[in-house]
């Protein structure tokens, strides 16, 4: 059963070039990385460090220039369902309610009216939006937009959730609640998480495992185990001290760069 | 859970004193009132200084607006002129009706599918792009002669015209409209198995619509403002027609009816149009 083979995610090799007006970046080099069923990862960097180019590759949007990147073992090629993506700004298509946006998967995939319905009504109730489930996205705020978009990808019956910076464009409470709901939807449901993120103690407070990246080409420069028991207090030593840890490599980089 | 929100809500509501209620309904009636006063300032003024500049002159070659409005009766219910045009507005009325919203359905019907069309697949862009851009900036008048020569006289030639002045605007807003869709639409549709031709008709249709509505509400514009000139084509009825053998008969308020009636049945089925807009598409930003 291909469901049961782990990792769940493998990028073995992965290089993706792009041409910019006649000259070629090196958006990502030589890349190799696992991802355990039910993991957490959060991937962190500098911008240019490839990072979103990564989740992109996984999500199918772009395809390595080498290596290869495979979801429970089999070659991923293009975009599919069973990788859901979350991104910083929403995607949501404006005709359709919050309900219509978050049946448009199931619908798409010809599933029964009815099943699309009670499933539409599971994840509403999930994000806690069933007073705006006929609401139209410019009518939410940025969290509520953003709960859409998670209950879409969940609705859809993703494995793996890709997720694009996703809090990087509210404010600071509706970011903290967002990572409360998000941490409580992940241990309810074992799903896997891939979470690209600037912000070190985002990452701190949410992963099992955060990937360092650095830009110029970008590459994965290192990794921090975090076993900090949820819920995490970002104010404890221990906390800090990965904090530090994490700086320290972030740092280094822009060192050696400006060097 | 409405309970609980009405039990919150009641109390709050009575406990502001009845004069403040009335005065904050005052304040919305005037504010309702006030863009429809603005907007009959100007007319009026219009209506004065015309009135001034030709009340009461016997040579004057405009008539005043009282004459106007006297013939306007007499066009839509007779009984003070008596001649050829009195109690003849419907007939013309719903001539113009017929070739406006004919010519701008056949518009409508070739526009839409071929902005579609150009807007998506770039053999189609390619191929037919450059002849339309260059046929564009041709006016309607220009085509006047050949369309009488290869429609003949008549009423075929006058849709033919609104027609061609309807399509332009249509296809233009249809082709951006496809062509502005957010590529971050299609990303998430193909993420969540949405893929190929479903796309076009489960994103492309959706996101273009307020785009291809603003293309036909501007089409059934120009098909009012053709409407003269397609009606230059030796038609006996319609707005465009008594507007041309009017002048040739020197009598201009009927001249003056014609473009009033065109004027307000223009006005009105625009209105009429931008309500269905806006309740079509209430989800958009744009319409809300």
């Amino acid at each position: 059963m291909p469901e049961a083979i782990d990792p769940i995610l493998e990028l073995r090799g992965v290089s993706k070039e792009f041409e910019l007006s006649g000259r070629r970046i090196e958006a990502l080099r030589e890349t190799y990385l696992r991802v355990s069923r039910g993991e957490f990862v959060c991937l962190i960097g500098a911008s240019g460090c490839g990072k979103s180019t990564l989740l992109r590759i996984v999500a199918g949007f772009e395809s390595p220039t080498r290596g290869q990147a495979f979801m429970s073992g089999a070659p991923i090629d293009a975009p599919g369902p069973e990788r859901g993506m979350v991104f910083q700004d929403y995607g949501l298509f404006p005709w359709l309610t919050v309900r219509g946006n978050i049946g448009f998967g199931p619908t798409s995939r010809k599933r029964p009216v009815e099943d699309v319905k009670g499933t539409v009504d599971r994840f509403i109730t999930l994000v806690g939006l069933q007073r705006f489930a006929e609401a139209y996205p410019h009518q939410l705020s940025g969290g509520m937009k953003q709960r859409v978009a998670i209950a879409r990808v969940l609705a859809n019956d993703a494995k793996v959730v890709l997720m694009d910076e996703p809090f990087g464009a509210l404010d600071a409470m509706t970011r903290e609640h967002l990572q409360d709901e998000l941490l409580e939807i992940w241990q309810r449901t074992g799903l896997t998480v891939l979470f690209v993120t600037h912000s070190i103690e985002e990452a701190i407070f949410l992963a099992d495992r955060i990937v360092v990246m650095s830009p110029g080409p970008g590459r994965i420069e290192g990794e921090v185990n975090v076993s900090l028991p949820r819920p995490r207090d970002v104010v404890t030593p221990e906390f800090n001290a990965i904090r530090r840890e994490l700086s320290l490599q972030l740092h280094s980089q822009h060192g050696r760069k400006a060097a | 859970m409405n309970a609980s929100l009405d039990a919150i809500s009641t109390p709050a509501l009575t406990s502001v004193p009845a004069g403040q209620i009335a005065e904050v309904r005052r304040a919305s009636w005037l504010e309702r009132l006030r863009d429809p006063l603005l907007a009959i300032i100007v007319p009026t003024a219009v209506l004065a200084l015309w009135h001034l500049a030709t009340y009461g002159r016997q040579y004057s070659l405009i008539p005043p607006p009282i004459d106007v409005a006297r013939s306007l009766y007499d066009l839509a219910f007779g009984g003070i002129y008596d001649d050829a045009y009195s109690r003849t507005l419907h007939v013309h009325l719903l001539a113009s009706l017929s070739r406006v919203y004919g010519g701008f359905a056949i518009a409508a019907s070739l526009a839409v599918p071929l902005g579609l069309l150009i807007g998506r697949i770039s053999i189609v862009r390619r191929l037919v792009d450059p002849t339309l851009q260059v046929l564009r900036p041709i006016p309607v008048t220009a085509w006047l002669p050949l369309s009488m020569i290869i429609f003949g006289l008549g009423p075929r030639s006058a849709f033919f015209l609104v027609c061609l002045g309807a399509f332009y605007p249509i296809l233009i807003n249809t082709i951006f409209g496809v062509r502005s869709v957010d590529p971050r639409l299609f990303e998430a549709a193909s993420m969540l198995g949405c893929q190929g031709t479903a796309q076009f008709y489960r994103v492309v249709l959706p996101a273009s619509l307020p785009a291809i509505f603003t293309g036909l509400r501007l089409g059934l514009g120009f098909a009012w403002v053709v409407i003269v000139v397609g009606e230059m084509t030796g038609v006996p009825t319609g707005l465009g027609a008594i507007i041309m053998e009017a002048r040739q008969l020197s009598r201009t308020e009927i001249v003056i009816c014609g473009m009033v009636v065109i004027g307000v049945a223009g006005f009105i089925s625009d209105r009429l149009v931008l309500m269905l807009g806006k309740r079509l598409l209430r989800w958009s930003p744009n319409f809300a």
